[in-house]
């Protein structure tokens, strides 16, 4: 039997073009990353996140040319920056996992002096419990964890209490709630009149045995799909973000939007800087350029989430700015709390009592 | 044939980019997780690390891995899997059977039929899926016309095991019709001559002699299955939780690596225990090629 044979004979020149390519590859890499503040932002945040035109209208105010990358949850953020910063300046990360992050040396402080523009965020954010005096974020948007429903489907319920998620077969099978340990639980845990952030085995007992029981009612646990699910007829109540609720609400006027009398989760984005960021001086200047009246207008406008920067919120129309849905009342939020970084133990914990919740 | 010793520069050239392939993208990445199974967060300063790890401290994983809570999970992984691989080959025989005996000038557009899904990417599929089962979806919009329903499809575990059984079809189909298109017609035709049944000649030749193909086909479509993870997610109801959604889920909202790799290597020594089985069976059947 014969064999067709290729030789691998390449000619001395050709040898030499080859490696000359690949030596010119590897070395590229490194004095593109080494350039001392070249114009250039690498940003990473979330899909649909940003103003339409806020980075082309950045990029035209400063030269600065920016790229932006996507990510789907907080998770998956974290587990990338985990092994090391790949390359980006700024990064859209939530108040529980700033601090996490802070904890893990994975952000750098701010330069203050490089922010003029912090003059203009809403005195609420200034002092943050998570952040205090903003030494690592700028605040973002802010929002909360509520219900969105189907006005026509759900009859005279004022669809203003967890109860009708956690403990009623009112809607049975007609429901969802979250997919996340820490968003079902702790609104389960405001639902008994717990705290959001309750760390006593006694209270998420009681927890694990109301969803238990619940499960058989709930359709599905959906990881961020739940506007999607209330929008095609799916379900007729789900536990959802105000944002996303507001974005479909825009589309049909037959959903609404309620935040809990039981209180529920207060929830705020920021930017930071990761440990390692490239580009630092350009993403001072990105922070400061959205902190601006006008720019954080355009970003709000879009992404309909409640903006911290007061500048902004002085411009935006009475329909954001009245919609409860988007800003609810001062004695709803006086119920609400904060996600708390509570440490890696008590992840561990909740993830467990998932994880029965979902074997169940 | 020539000795590859003879022809070392092209045995060095073809073999070093798979070599290192392997070496890089399986091995290397394999062993740092085999190593992680047995390690721990490191605690700095008497709070446990976010980011740090004590390696090789022990069997701490293992043992938390074969709690109940996590066999429960697992021993329904395993079911929901080898369903999904059964309805398999039960819909996979046929079509590579009817792909054999098409016309000659057709079994190419029919194969690439076969793969075609493959150029789509999975998550897209999947919700394609969605689109079609929903309770306003294409299926209830058909079965409406004709005064049906309309039915609850999606979020429960028919959803999760057709999800499965569609996405993987293509891996029973490709080796059954690989041993079905060798398979020696007239064997059939000795079979039938000699006065057995239709019947008795499928079970009691056609069968035998495609049994490798069989057996490759459940393995490249049980061992995919029992890790997925997407398929339950998307399509899946509040009991739809597979092992891969609980190994998903340390490596990322748990942020428990350790145990996320320890669970991860239950279910390979699992698999490798399966095949182990399956090659003792094979050695006693002697006679047949299995």
């Amino acid at each position: 039997m014969s064999l067709y044979q290729p030789r691998f004979s390449p000619t001395r020149r050709s040898l030499l073009k080859g490696s000359g390519a690949m030596i010119a590859g590897v070395s590229l890499l490194p004095r593109f990353a080494l350039a001392e503040e070249e114009k250039k932002l690498n940003l990473y945040n979330y899909d649909t996140y940003i103003g339409e035109t806020t980075l082309t209208d950045f990029t035209g105010a400063t030269g600065i040319e920016t790229k932006m990358d996507l990510f789907a949850d907080m998770d998956e953020l974290f587990s990338k920056l985990k092994a090391g910063n790949p390359g980006y300046d700024a990064i859209v990360v939530s108040n529980d996992y700033l601090e996490r992050m802070v904890k893990a040396n994975m952000v750098i402080p701010l330069d203050h002096s490089k922010i003029p523009n912090m003059a203009n965020i809403d005195p609420d954010f200034v002092n943050p419990k998570f952040d205090p005096g903003r030494k690592f974020s700028l605040p973002y948007m802010w929002g909360t964890i509520g219900i969105g429903y189907r006005k026509s489907a759900v009859g005279d319920d004022p669809m203003d209490s967890w109860k009708v998620l956690f403990d009623s077969d009112k809607f049975a099978g007609k429901i969802s709630v979250l997919g996340d340990a820490q968003n079902v639980l702790g609104c389960a845990l405001k639902y008994l009149g717990f705290s959001f952030n309750s760390t006593s085995p006694e209270e998420l007992k009681k927890v694990e045995e109301l969803l238990i029981a619940q499960k058989k009612n709930i359709k599905v646990f959906a990881d961020d799909n739940g506007q999607d699910l209330l929008a095609s007829g799916e379900v007729v109540a789900c536990q959802e973000w105000n944002g996303d609720i507001a974005q479909v609400m825009l589309e049909d006027t037959d959903l609404n939007y309620n935040v809990p009398k039981e209180g529920t989760n207060i929830w705020e984005d920021t930017w930071a800087i990761p440990t390692g960021a490239p580009h630092p001086e350009n993403a001072h200047a990105f922070l400061n350029y959205i902190l601006d009246g006008e720019n954080g207008k355009k970003i709000a406008t879009t992404v309909q989430y409640a903006t911290p920067n007061a500048a902004a919120k002085k411009l935006m129309p009475p329909e954001y700015t009245g919609s409860p849905a988007i800003y609810p009342p001062k004695e709803v939020l006086a119920n609400c709390e904060a996600t708390i970084y509570l440490g890696e133990e008590v992840t561990k914990q909740r993830d467990e009592i998932w994880t029965r919740i979902q074997a169940a | 044939m020539d000795n590859w010793k003879d022809q070392k520069n092209v045995f060095w050239t073809l073999a070093t980019p798979g070599t290192f392939w392997l070496l890089f993208f399986f091995v290397v990445p394999l062993a740092f997780l085999f190593v992680m199974s047995f390690s721990e967060k490191a605690v700095i300063g008497g709070e446990i690390s976010i980011t740090e790890y004590d390696y090789l401290t022990g069997f701490t994983n293992y043992l938390r891995s074969v709690e109940p809570l996590y066999l429960t999970i697992m021993w329904k992984s395993i079911w929901v899997s080898a369903l999904a691989t059964v309805l398999c080959l039960v819909t996979a025989y046929p079509i590579a059977f009817g792909i054999c005996f098409a016309p000659d000038k057709w079994k190419p557009i029919l194969l690439l039929l076969v793969v075609l899904p493959f150029w789509i990417n999975l998550l897209i599929r999947t919700y394609a899926l969605i689109a079609v089962f929903r309770t306003q979806g294409y299926v209830n919009l058909a079965l409406g016309t004709v005064g049906l329903g309309p039915f609850e499809m999606l979020y429960n575990n028919f959803a999760v095991i057709f999800g499965l059984v569609y996405v993987y079809m293509p891996f029973m189909v490709l080796p059954l019709y690989a041993t079905i298109e060798r398979l020696d017609k007239s064997f059939l035709e000795a079979s039938l001559d000699l006065g057995a049944s239709q019947f008795t000649t499928f079970l009691k030749v056609t069968i035998p002699l495609t049994m490798p193909g069989i057996v490759t086909g459940i393995i490249l479509v049980f061992i995919p299955c029992l890790g997925s993870f997407l398929t339950p997610d998307l399509l899946g109801g509040a009991n739809a939780v597979m092992i891969g959604n609980v190994i998903e889920r340390q490596f990322k909202a748990a942020n428990d690596w350790p145990f996320g790799a320890a669970i991860s290597f239950m279910l390979m020594f699992a698999t490798f225990g399966a095949l182990m089985i399956r090659a003792f069976l094979a050695k006693r059947s002697a006679g047949v090629d299995v």
